[in-house]
């Protein structure tokens, strides 16, 4: 791992990203529903190549900051930059063009679908051809279908999910529906890609051979990914930056060991000491 | 694709070929005078049906929005084709081009409708295709029986009060005469002709399905909220699928009107969309060989019972039921997986639940 150096945002980057324009820089970020703030004051940049951790307590809004990224609630305040390039106004679709994927706590994938078609949905916007081409079965529709199915076997490839591509997604185990989510999101050609609970309801095993598989995941495709993630071992182990959220606010940024080390967020997951 | 096939185009192929035999043996049949009267009259509405069924199956089972207004779509098909073909009389003397001319020209006024319902109504969520396209048949309904066409030598004549104040010169023609519905239909629609739209409806759909648009809307009916985090536009998938539904249903209506010689409005109202729907149900949602074969089936049954006269409506609601029931007790459906060993592994649960998706 590179050493993280601060910038004068008040966050901490790679020292191998800093030449290069951050994937992701937020700031002032806020989301309100009605009276309740759910997301406030987050300002957050995260390197080209980072691998980044957003931890806190249950209800602490972690996945409505996904959610704000990804424009599935539109930001009350505050302006969110991909790539240098301002996000304001864009759809949840036009993100994703524009370069974040996503997968998502409760898993969603095309269940009656085969585990291949999912991929090549996943390929949508990589993959093109003309509708008419496809109602009449032009060359292109040949080609770029061939191309389709080759790129779908080897991004499965990652999780040596191949001998699987002809499966239903919904008839996969738990574990395999998990990976299914990241090889779709992947398959969308992010510069960021977002996983919230990656981890949730595997087994020690699985969970340390995802840990090697995010890492391979990132030195291979050069992207930077974010992840929310209760496991403690995966966050410490994997991520460079790791940003405590509490009550929707920021409480601590640092590395593994400045945040294992960090009274405020003892204090949050734990609660306060008593006095005497 | 790599010298094999993939599933779902096998099981295409085997749907181009079960209508070819079907096709092949019923005109044998009817060579040989086998054929009853009231089943030769038959044929050409039983192939709009099947087109009816396959082409509501793309927004029912593949899209998963549910339409009742189809029979809306078949009604602009249909008057919007006799118009065609009558004015066609002299300018193309072929019944065969005039009938293709009629469809197409069907086609195109039903997906221009399906295209002003769908723009405003796919972008919502929810049931409101449902309410919309259910007043939306009822609408075409009443418009048509107060719409006033006629033809002469300086052309289309339209009215919505009655047929004289068309003001049609000498040897003009009324086409549409209010509620009196299309009079003087050329009855052009050969069970030939049916045959061959039948393919080209079953061609469209299944070639749309296994496209990379047909993926994407059968990722907006799986999960419209992961469609989206993948960068897929839910209302132009939407609309591609609802537009070509209701261009098909036109085609379709327009091969129906064709083989009557009067066609009134009251045969495309609420009633026909839910006998289509029906088809669409039984025969199962996105399982374009179930439509087909319900379709037939259950046009040719009431023809069949008719020897239970007064009871026939009750007989039909009965077998119906019945095989509602038995198609869905699972110990049937246990025999059936039996039977048909050649099922895609891990598909015998048959349901298509997500797990841990609870919102």
């Amino acid at each position: 791992m590179s050493k993280m150096v601060p910038l004068p945002t008040n966050s901490i980057i790679p020292e191998r990203d800093l030449d290069k324009i951050p994937v992701l820089e937020t700031r002032h970020l806020g989301i309100d529903f009605g009276g309740l703030t759910a997301v406030d004051e987050f300002n957050l940049t995260i390197g080209r190549t980072e691998i980044a951790g957003l931890i806190g307590p249950n209800g602490a809004g972690k996945t409505t900051v996904f959610n704000l990224l990804t424009k599935v609630y539109q930001p009350t305040r505050g302006t969110i930059l991909l790539d240098g390039k301002e996000t304001s106004g864009m759809s949840t679709v036009q993100v994703n063009q524009a370069g974040i994927a996503r997968t998502f706590q409760n898993i969603r994938l095309f269940s009656s679908l085969t585990v291949e078609e999912n991929v090549k949905i996943g390929l949508h916007n990589q993959v093109k051809y003309r509708t008419v081409s496809g109602l009449l079965r032009l060359p292109s529709y040949w080609n770029q279908e061939k191309i389709a199915h080759e790129r779908a076997l080897e991004l499965l490839s990652i999780f040596n999910m191949e001998d699987l591509a002809g499966h239903r997604a919904g008839s996969l185990p738990y574990g395999a529906q998990r990976r299914l989510e990241i090889v779709r999101a992947l398959a969308t050609n992010p510069s960021l890609l977002l996983l919230d609970e990656p981890a949730a309801g595997m087994n020690p095993s699985e969970t340390a051979e995802l840990m090697e598989n995010i890492t391979k995941i990132r030195d291979t495709f050069q992207i930077a990914i974010m992840l929310i993630e209760h496991d403690m071992n995966l966050v410490m182990g994997i991520c460079e930056g790791i940003c405590v959220l509490n009550y929707g606010r920021i409480i601590a940024k640092g590395t593994a060991d400045e945040i294992k080390r960090n009274p405020v967020v003892i204090e949050a997951y734990l609660g306060k000491k008593k006095e005497g | 694709m790599s010298g094999k096939l993939s599933r779902a185009s096998l099981n295409g192929f085997l749907n181009y070929g079960l209508v070819a035999a079907v096709f092949l043996i019923v005109q044998a049949m009817r060579a040989g005078g086998h054929v009853s009267n009231s089943l030769n009259g038959q044929l050409v509405p039983i192939c709009a049906y099947i087109c009816m069924a396959v082409s509501l199956n793309l927004t029912v089972g593949v899209l998963g929005e549910l339409s009742l207004g189809h029979a809306g779509f078949m009604g602009v098909g249909a008057f919007s084709g006799v118009v065609a073909a009558v004015s066609l009389t002299n300018v193309v003397p072929s019944a065969g081009l005039r009938l293709l001319a009629a469809i197409l020209v069907g086609g195109i006024l039903a997906g221009i409708a399906g295209f002003l319902v769908g723009v405003p109504v796919l972008r919502l969520r929810g049931d409101y295709l449902a309410i919309v396209t259910l007043a939306f048949g009822e609408i075409i309904k009443n418009i048509v029986n107060c719409l006033y066409v006629g033809v002469d030598s300086s052309g289309l004549h339209i009215g919505m009060t009655n047929s004289n104040a068309l003001g049609l010169a000498e040897g003009g023609k009324v086409i549409m005469n209010g509620p009196m519905g299309a009079t003087g239909v050329p009855k052009l629609s050969t069970f030939f002709a049916g045959f061959l739209l039948v393919l080209f409806t079953l061609a469209v759909v299944q070639n749309l399905v296994q496209s990379r648009a047909g993926r994407a809307i059968m990722a907006i009916r799986d999960n419209r909220i992961a469609a989206e985090s993948v960068g897929i536009s839910i209302t132009r998938y939407k609309l591609t699928a609802f537009i070509t539904s209701a261009i098909l249903a036109g085609m379709a209506g327009a091969l129906f009107a064709m083989n009557y010689s009067t066609v009134v409005a009251k045969k495309f109202d609420f009633n026909t969309s839910i006998l289509v729907l029906v088809f669409v149900v039984l025969g199962g949602m996105g399982n374009i060989r179930g439509s087909i074969i319900a379709a037939t089936v259950l046009t040719i049954l009431p023809e069949l019972l008719r020897a239970f006269s007064d009871y026939r409506m009750l007989v039909y609601a009965i077998v119906l039921i019945l095989v509602m029931l038995t198609t869905n007790n699972p110990q049937f459906r246990g025999l059936v997986a039996r039977l048909l060993p050649h099922r895609r592994e891990g598909d015998s649960d048959g349901s298509g639940k997500e797990v841990g998706s609870h919102e």
